[in-house]
């Protein structure tokens, strides 16, 4: 096992590991949401594309998670038969979608912060993170051109759409935070080179989010305060429903496959 | 929304070496976002290496009571396809 030449706290692994893994699945749950409700037809398979490529990154994720683990638990075990307090993605994620320009911002700026992460993940300690960050750097790569595009776009746009813009960026700019708060399981990971610190992914985040802002006229808002919690497993009250809809097929029938 | 959105053609190239081909239209506001949404619906299954997008009214057809006078003068002239020459064995498939 490659492994065994990385010294790490193996719990501290797995959770950090389910983070990453947590994040995608998360996500990828709030966005292919739109499916089917989306404002235009390409949109809507946009964004359905971007709920698969998440997904099929949690697969990979959540994996390795399970192997690090080495209880047996799959990937799908993870996902569908883990209850809120075991998710460790951050808030950021599982804020609901509100509008539409709620989603493309919360997913700007989750994706301005995953291309940093994937970028430094390549040269993870290892080998297995670094596969499944370059695989996943491609996929993330056109998300963010897409995303930054699209807020760009709208943020300079019409009137309604830049106000609906600046609401939205308004709105999770204090969800943005936790991206870069590091604690014990992260100084675990960074310490044996497995990921980078996750304050080190900020200034090129603020870099590409101020630039993108600017160029869509819209202002970052000045306010300091930040929610934390979710990557210890302290969510708010929306993770209970996006599980109620994601899990209810496992839960009700354990084992159910198609 | 949509209604306000132009339409646009949408061609793939399958692979090198290959020509574009017509594989549908899409609606986009303008030629950059064409060319992302034809990346997300019509490249879902690795179809291509290459997109050209056009604006549909941008397009000049023939038109199709034009068909006889356009089309089926060339019906009978047999001799524009090459299959009057015999082929030396020794050539192979061509």
């Amino acid at each position: 096992m490659a492994t065994a030449d990385i010294a790490v706290d193996q719990a501290a692994y797995f959770d950090w590991l389910c983070r990453l893994g947590d994040n995608c699945l998360v996500l990828g749950h709030r966005v292919s949401e739109w499916c089917g409700h989306s404002p235009v037809l390409e949109e809507d398979i946009a964004l359905a594309n971007t709920a698969l490529d998440l997904i099929g990154q949690t697969q990979l994720w959540l994996g390795l998670a399970g192997e690090v683990e080495g209880k047996g638990r799959t990937a799908d075990k993870l996902a569908y038969l883990r209850d809120a307090a075991q998710f460790r993605n951050v808030l950021l994620v599982e804020r609901p979608n509100g509008d539409f320009g709620q989603t493309l911002m919360r997913q700007f700026l989750f994706d301005a912060w995953h291309m940093e992460l994937l970028r430094a993940l390549q040269k993870s300690s290892d080998p297995r993170v670094a596969e499944i960050a370059a695989k996943a750097a491609k996929e993330v790569a056109y998300h963010l051109e897409r995303l930054a595009d699209l807020v760009i776009r709208l943020g300079d746009g019409t009137e309604e759409s830049r106000a609906r813009m600046q609401k939205a960026l308004n709105v999770l700019w204090p969800y943005t935070g936790e991206l870069f708060m590091a604690d014990a399981v992260d100084q675990a990971v960074v310490a044996a080179g497995i990921a980078p610190a996750p304050e080190s992914l900020k200034a090129a985040w603020d870099r590409t989010v101020a630039e993108v802002m600017a160029e869509a006229t819209l202002s970052l808002p000045e306010g300091t305060f930040q929610h934390r919690g979710g990557k210890a497993g302290r969510h708010t009250e929306a993770l209970g429903f996006i599980l109620a809809d994601m899990q209810f097929l496992q839960r009700a029938y354990p084992g159910g496959t198609w | 929304m949509s209604s306000e959105w132009p339409l646009w053609e949408v061609f793939i190239r399958g692979q090198h070496g290959l020509n574009h081909r017509h594989v549908g239209s899409l609606h986009a506001p303008d030629a950059e976002m064409a060319i992302c949404n034809a990346r997300d619906v019509y490249t879902r299954r690795n179809e291509g290496v290459s997109i050209w997008v056009v604006k549909s009214n941008e397009i000049t057809a023939s038109a199709p009571s034009e068909k006889g006078p356009l089309f089926e003068p060339s019906n009978s002239k047999i001799y524009r396809h090459p299959t009057f020459f015999d082929i030396p064995a020794e050539v192979g498939h061509m």
